[in-house]
């Protein structure tokens, strides 16, 4: 066996802090190296080439590249030497950029590290079997998690590229957070304006199934090849019926049902359309206000509903849709004001939220645009905002930016003094942050056209005094306290994961952080897909951000899905667990542990019980492995012999 | 025969300006079967001073206190004033999470204090280890036409990580125990507005404005009284009220009393047990207006009778005038 071993400097990044010409002459004298070398770029072109050259020079049939993550490069390298006429899976990385050179500045302790861990990678490969990919057949159907603005631009863009789309809302209605909005910044452009259409097209589109009111239950399988059960939340009225007429609406005695609309702004019906332009146009019964279900009798919906739609005894429905890519834009929540007893926490009803003030500014919102007070429906002449209700506060644990309330405070405070040409606006805030195309001259009008005043500082206290609101804060510019006494206070509540989006991902088996947003393959390179494959992502699921950035996503991510669908086959990892039928004693303990239902029971000719892997399945995670009590699951290129030749390599003496 | 035993660490002020904090406070244990055992050589526990200088200096003496306690096995202290507590619950968390901290103090000592005391607020042993059934059946007094704004100060629930007790932001604990004792509570918004604290002395002039401030909302509530837990919040709401009024133009003449004399005024407790002489602003009012809860049932019924009479004497009036009207009609 002839191992050849390549160092890369990554400039100065492992060669700074590792002296890598003495790791190459080291590795020389290992039993088994035919040659070591040193090299500025290993991932370069000129490098690859040299590991191609050298491996016909000097006959190698083994190769460790020593550089960074394998994560960042191990298909690279493959790719490389499966160009020169070995197995892929001969190849092994050392990882001496980010477990070496980067964490440690002992230059001596570097170097001594990375020769051991080069060391362990030609232990390893010297016991590496060949493996080869098995391809299958991919199922072109995608399925779209979120119909907001970015899963409708996801779902639009694979639907006109030809793919069968089944998008699936957890709302009775497809808009999501933007068909809440009144106006969008920089532009001043009507928000359901813009939105509706792609809402009309989205439920118009041959290629599109929507299933609205409908969560996602469970998700088997893997990429090209996903089961996915579905599960359409009782609406207790027959959809295929319903008009969307309204007179149920209209005659309904229930008038105190919380509008999850409209964000708790006004009450509704037991029985609603959510807003006027909703996409299905159909009813709903919200059961826990709904006089049928808390009182036991009722039924005007049922009397006066002119096509018999509703029924009461209605029960969620499960159904199963088989797709090969999965887009997620679950989109985001917000943080409840019970988080903020300062500004009296929900107690005083003229604090309102972003979101439900623009409700207020909006002509089909519940007060038809007029701007009201909650507690008096007085027009309110001062009205104060506060941004960074909770954003960048280490101790309600958002340290994070919420990214576009700047811009919609200043829309916001543009939009006050239109419909309220004497009135007067406060702005607190910390930093405005306006970094878009036109936004921070869209900041500065609200401050120079529409005479918002800004104040740097922050919100210590909100006060009732009489009918007024007294806000009490710090202007930093000037060292001093400032209180107004506002008719209205807004709190820009900061954006938090959309709520259930950790339940979400553990069915997706893709990773989210401390905060709920789920986890980019790679911040820069990979932003729309996730570490699991066939899995992309589009919008403020990712983490908070506008409409263009949302938009962007959903188109992104949908070239990502039209991309992996251009082939007809796609090729297996062989890396997977492989059971000796000889030494297993179907136990099935493997079974039990499988986090991805990839084992299950063979009865052979003879009538022994073994386990067996659905390759397609295995997601090569070995924790069948470790269970197993008689060694008989291996995973293939990590194997026990394998990972005890590493063992053994730095255990040495 | 008290239930339950506690330390009972008063602290300076409760010797000097706030006698009638400590006076009222043992009276309404006593009177709830509370037992407290004040800890044989206490030493200030550092207050505001120490802490500024030197955060291991103001731990270990605070400290000190807590290794007496510890040796007295009643595992809780109850602390009447807030800054006595802040300071001794700080001590406490810091040095039983960390451990180099810890020994860093107990260095300072002569005995080590090994984290074996529960610091907690008269007033959360009342809410919590008492509870409002109790305090409420000791009653047998009532204040009719009391309206009390409760103020409880920055530090009694601030901040959170330390003082670990009822809302940080919008406390209830006082409202509640005064609401048990059958007092009637306003709605106050500055329940935690600063009072000015420690600053009467260098910058009297904010610390006029700042309880000038705490006074008028009190006023604008529809309170008649304000309720306090904390000696030198008392002192500045009290004793400056008439600096107050000379500097500001007001003419403020609000009582400013420790819950624990409200409530002691409720068991029936004489003015004099509970320090009421003591009040800078006179409470005289208050005192003359008890009544036992007898008296107040019994006005209360006389109160509906006569509301009842005067109603039915309402309906006996229109009846005569429309009887005489359909005799006009009639003639």
């Amino acid at each position: 066996m002839r191992v050849g071993v390549f160092i890369c400097h990554c400039g100065s990044n492992i060669a700074g802090t590792v002296d890598v010409a003495r790791a190459a002459a080291e590795l020389r004298k290992v039993p088994g190296v035919a040659f070591a070398t040193n090299y500025m770029y290993t991932c370069s072109e000129p490098g690859q080439d040299e590991i191609k050259q050298a491996i016909k020079r000097e006959n190698l049939d083994r190769i460790v590249v020593a550089a960074c993550s394998p994560r960042m490069h191990e298909l690279t390298f493959r790719r490389t030497i499966e160009k020169a006429g070995l197995n892929r899976y001969f190849l092994e990385m050392a990882n001496i950029r980010e477990h070496i050179s980067w964490v440690g500045l002992d230059k001596e302790a570097n170097t001594i590290k990375a020769i051991e861990t080069i060391k362990m990678a030609v232990a390893k490969v010297m016991q590496n079997k060949p493996l080869y990919s098995s391809s299958f057949k991919i199922n072109k159907r995608v399925l779209v998690i979120g119909g907001g603005v970015a899963g409708m631009q996801a779902a639009l863009d694979c639907g006109d590229g030809g793919l069968e789309v089944v998008l699936v809302e957890k709302s009775p209605s497809v808009g999501g957070m933007m068909a809440r909005l009144d106006k969008t910044f920089p532009t001043i452009d009507c928000s359901i304006c813009i939105l509706g259409p792609k809402m009309v097209d989205v439920a118009q589109h041959d290629k599109i199934k929507l299933y609205a009111y409908s969560e996602i239950e469970d998700i088997k399988g893997y990429v090209g090849n996903y089961e996915v059960k579905i599960r359409k939340k009782a609406t207790y009225v027959d959809w295929t019926k319903c008009t969307g007429c309204g007179l149920c609406m209209e005659k309904c005695p229930s008038k105190n049902s919380y509008d999850y609309f409209n964000f708790g702004v006004a009450p509704t019906k037991a029985i609603n359309i959510p807003f006027p332009q909703a996409i299905p146009k159909k009813a709903k019964i919200d059961p826990d206000f709904c006089r049928q279900f808390t009182k036991g009798k009722c039924g005007v919906c049922a009397k006066i509903c002119p096509t018999g739609a509703i029924n009461y005894e209605m029960q969620d429905e499960i159904v199963t849709e088989e797709v090969g890519a999965i887009v997620v834009a679950s989109g985001y929540g917000l943080i409840d004001m019970d988080k903020f007893p300062e500004y009296g926490g929900g107690r005083y009803p003229d604090v309102i939220t972003g979101i439900q003030y623009e409700r207020l500014l909006n002509a089909s919102g519940p007060t038809e645009g007029h701007i009201v007070r909650p507690s008096d429906h007085t027009e309110p002449k001062t009205v104060v905002f506060v941004s960074c209700a909770g954003s960048r506060d280490k101790s309600l644990g958002i340290p994070y930016c919420s990214n576009f309330c700047c811009m919609y405070i200043a829309k916001q405070a543009i939009l006050t003094k239109d419909h309220i040409p004497d009135s007067q606006s406060y702005v607190f805030y910390m930093d405005i942050r306006s970094p878009g195309k036109g936004y921070d001259e869209f900041t500065r009008r609200a401050q120079e056209d529409y005479g918002a005043k800004y104040v740097r500082g922050r919100v210590s206290r909100i006060y009732p005094k009489g009918k007024k609101l007294v806000v009490v804060g710090a202007d930093t510019l000037l060292g001093t306290q400032v209180e107004v006494e506002a008719d209205l206070v807004v709190l820009a509540t900061a954006v938090t994961a959309a709520p259930g989006a950790a339940q979400l991902a553990e069915k997706l088996h893709i990773s989210y952080d401390t905060f709920g947003f789920y986890v980019e393959s790679h911040p820069k390179l990979r932003p729309v897909e996730t570490n699991t494959s066939g899995v992309f992502l589009a919008g403020a699921a990712q983490g908070p951000k506008d409409i263009p950035a949302s938009v962007g996503q959903g188109s992104a991510a949908a070239a990502k899905v039209l991309a992996l669908f251009s082939k007809d086959m796609l090729e297996s990892d062989p890396a997977v667990a492989k059971v000796n039928e000889n030494t297993c004693v179907g136990c099935l303990k493997c079974k039990l542990t499988c986090p991805f239902g990839a084992i299950q029971e063979k009865e052979l000719r003879g009538g022994k019980i073994v386990a067996s892997v659905i390759e397609t399945v295995c997601a090569g995670c070995g924790v069948c492995t470790s269970t197993c009590p008689c060694g008989a699951i291996q995973l293939s290129h990590f194997t026990d012999n394998q990972l005890l030749a590493e063992v053994n390599a730095i255990c040495q003496k | 025969m008290a239930e339950k035993e506690y330390a009972y660490y008063t602290g300076c002020s409760l010797e000097g300006t706030a006698v009638e904090y400590d006076m009222s406070m043992r009276q309404v244990f006593k009177a709830l079967g509370v037992g407290i055992i004040e800890p044989e050589d206490w030493s200030c526990c550092g207050s505001t001073p120490a802490h500024t200088v030197d955060r291991v200096f103001a731990a270990a003496l605070a400290a000190r206190n807590l290794t007496i306690i510890e040796k007295m096995g009643t595992g809780i202290v109850t602390v009447p004033c807030p800054s006595c507590l802040s300071v001794l619950k700080r001590a406490h968390l810091g040095m039983t999470q960390d451990e180099s901290f810890r020994n860093e103090v107990n260095e300072l000592l002569d005995e080590p204090y090994e984290g074996g005391v529960v610091p907690k607020s008269t007033l959360q042993v009342m809410l919590e280890d008492v509870g409002l059934d109790a305090i409420a059946s000791k009653v047998t007094h009532a204040l009719p036409g009391l309206v009390v704004a409760p103020y409880y100060g920055c530090i009694l629930t601030r901040p959170p990580e330390i003082a670990q007790f009822d809302d940080p932001e919008n406390p209830v604990s006082m409202d509640k125990i005064l609401e048990a004792v059958g007092v009637k509570v306003a709605d106050y918004a500055f329940k935690l507005e600063c009072c000015g604290a420690a600053f009467g002395v260098p910058k009297r002039d904010m610390v006029n404005r700042l309880t000038y401030r705490v006074l008028s909302m009190a006023l604008e509530a529809g309170a008649n009284c304000i309720a306090v837990a904390c000696p030198l919040c008392q002192q500045n709401l009290d004793l400056r009220q008439g600096q107050v009024n000379s500097t500001m133009g007001s003419s403020f003449n609000l009582p400013i009393l420790y819950f624990s004399q409200i409530v002691g005024l409720t068991y029936g407790l004489s003015p004099k047990e509970l320090g009421m002489d003591k009040l800078v602003v006179s409470a005289d009012d208050i005192v003359r207006s008890r009544i036992t809860i007898e008296e107040l049932a019994q006005r209360e019924a006389n109160a509906k009778a006569a509301e009842a009479e005067a109603k039915a004497a309402e309906k006996l009036k229109k009846a005569k005038a429309k009887e005489e009207d359909t005799k006009t009609e009639e003639t």
